[in-house]
Parts: C-alpha cells; structure tokens; sequence
C-alpha cells in the first residue's frame, strides 16, 4: 500500500515538473512556422538575433545592438564607411574590427534574409533607397504610425522611436510583437 | 606547494596589477613619443574642460556623458545608454586594456575636443584617472 502511494506520488511530481519545464521558451523552439502560411512567410522570430559577439559589444555599447536584418547591406556599408560621422558621434573601429562588423552586416542583412520583418522592410524599399535609420523605411513608419507623439517623442522617458528595447521587451531577442510592447510611462500599448 | 603558485597568480591577475601593466605599455608609449613628465592636475583641468563643438554650438566635456562623479554610473548624452563608472577604484575593468583605451581616447577625443589628444594630453589624463 506504502509503496503504491510511494510510487504514485513519485509520477505525479514528474509530470508536474515536465508541464512546468515543458514551456519552453517560444523563441527556442523550432524558427520555422509549421503552419500552413508561416512556411511561405518565413521564420517564427521577427529578424535574426545577432550571434556576433563583436558587434554586440562594439554596435551595442552605446545603443541598442540593432539586428543587421533590419536594413538593407547598402546602408550598413554606407555606414560602416563613415564612422566617423555616425549620426554626429564619433564611432570609429581599428581596421580590423570595423572590416569583421562590416561582413557581419552585410552578410545578415535585410536583402536575404528570410524572416518576417527583414522581408517587409525590404519591401517596402525602393531599390535603390539607401536608408541608415530603421525608424526612416515606410515599414517602420507604418507600423508606428498610430501612436501619438506623447508616448514617444514627447514622452521624458523616452524621447524617439530608435530605443526599440524600451518598449519591445523582447528586441534583444529578435522578437518585436506588438502585444509584448510596453512603453514607458504608458504601459501597454492598446490600438 | 600549492600556495606557492596560487599566490603568484592571483596577485599577477589581479586587476591592480592588470591595469598596471596597461598604463605601463601606454606611459612607454608617450615616452616614445617624447612626453617626459606627467602632470595629474593638468589631467584633471582637462577632463572637465568644455570644448563648443562647431557644428552645433553645444559645449562638451568628458563629463558631459562620464558624470561630474567618476565612482557613479554616467549616461550617454544621446542615447541615454547608461556608462559604468569611469574611477578604477569602484570598476576593476578601467584602464586594463590598451585595445580600448586607444579606442575610446580616439572616438571621445575627436568628439569632444574636435582632434585627437596628444601624447602628453593623454598621459596627462590617464595619470588623473588611475587615481579616481
């Protein structure tokens, strides 16, 4: 009798610890949809997340790491070949690291890369648009353009739209959801 | 037995020594390029100095984004990237890689003073900074 209530108890504290553990992280499982749209449509994650812990370091010192699937390879070359002049900071690279950042962009950028956002932005580009600010692709703008300005521009806590990892809270990860925005001050976003 | 080597390599990897060996490699540096004395004081002026940078009019210093307090946490001025406390005495990691030594005097130089720091104004700088 001991035994079975032994053995019975053990099995329940199993199956409840694989359901716990079973959740795995969304982002981990399989990046390809299975479903019968997401197979054309791409990968389940929004844009690659970056796997090059040199550019995180450097490209993510200052500002969030932006994925290099969030812009075509023309504007990170055009980029990348003006450092000096990045976007009035200075943010010059030894030639070594700044000839390895550039292959990694260049090499994950938006023109093949086949996830959902990289395909809309470079969509919505025209061929020979050479963009160096993500909020600047008519995608972006689009996809943004309901908010008003008192919880972005005008927001003290926030101040522009290039701080994508204030309110997506999971950008580092490759993820920009709408239902996992949370801005500032505001709180959840509800359009 | 054991002590005897523990003890050598933990002090030889421990961060006052790194950072010792860092400035060392950048003051033989200076030296090279004919820097004979450092003046701390001169450091210090010039790391609160304000320089108006010509294309905007905005004054800038390095305490613009490293804070007036170099033990607390500074903010970049742009991005509001928060930036770990410049003062080796509150961050061990400070001054203990020549890499990014270079690398930051470069970029911040031209940023702030709109050229880069000479030989003597760096020496005259990282003198000020070890101390912090």
């Amino acid at each position: 009798m001991k035994t079975i209530i032994t053995a019975t108890g053990i099995v329940g504290l199993i199956l409840t610890a694989s359901l716990v553990m079973g959740d795995v992280d969304k982002y981990e499982k399989s990046e390809r949809g299975e479903g019968f749209f997401s197979q054309y449509i791409g990968k389940t994650l929004d844009v690659a997340p970056i796997n090059n812990t040199a550019y995180k370091e450097e490209c993510g010192s200052c500002h969030f790491a932006y994925q290099p699937g969030l812009l075509p390879a023309r504007s990170w070359q055009k980029m990348m070949g003006d450092l000096e002049n990045h976007f009035d900071e200075n943010a010059e690279l030894d030639k070594d690291t700044q000839a390895e950042l550039t292959k990694y962009l260049v090499e994950n950028a938006a023109d093949h890369a086949d996830y959902k956002r990289s395909k809309r932005i470079m969509s919505s580009l025209g061929k020979n648009d050479t963009p160096l600010r993500i909020t600047e692709t008519p995608y972006f703008i689009r996809k943004h353009d309901e908010i008003p300005k008192r919880m972005v521009q005008d927001n003290p806590k926030l101040g522009s739209f290039s701080k994508c990892a204030a309110c997506h809270v999971n950008a580092e990860k490759g993820a920009y959801e709408e239902d996992e925005v949370r801005i500032p001050g505001v709180g959840k976003w509800d359009d | 037995m054991k002590a005897r080597i523990l003890i050598p390599v933990v002090y030889l990897l421990s961060s006052h020594v790194v950072m010792a060996d860092a400035l060392n490699d950048m003051f033989n540096e200076y030296k090279q390029k004919g820097v004979s004395s450092i003046n701390e004081q001169a450091g210090e002026t010039l790391w609160n100095k304000e320089f108006k940078d010509k294309n905007t009019g905005q004054n800038r210093s390095c305490t613009t984004c490293h804070g007036i307090d170099l033990t607390k946490v500074g903010k970049h001025i742009r991005t509001d990237k928060p930036i770990e406390p410049m003062a080796p005495s509150v961050n061990k990691r400070r001054l203990t890689d020549v890499k990014i030594i270079k690398k930051w005097f470069k970029r911040n130089c031209k940023w702030t003073l709109g050229r880069e720091c000479n030989a003597q104004e760096q020496a005259d700088i990282l003198t000020y900074l070890k101390n912090q």
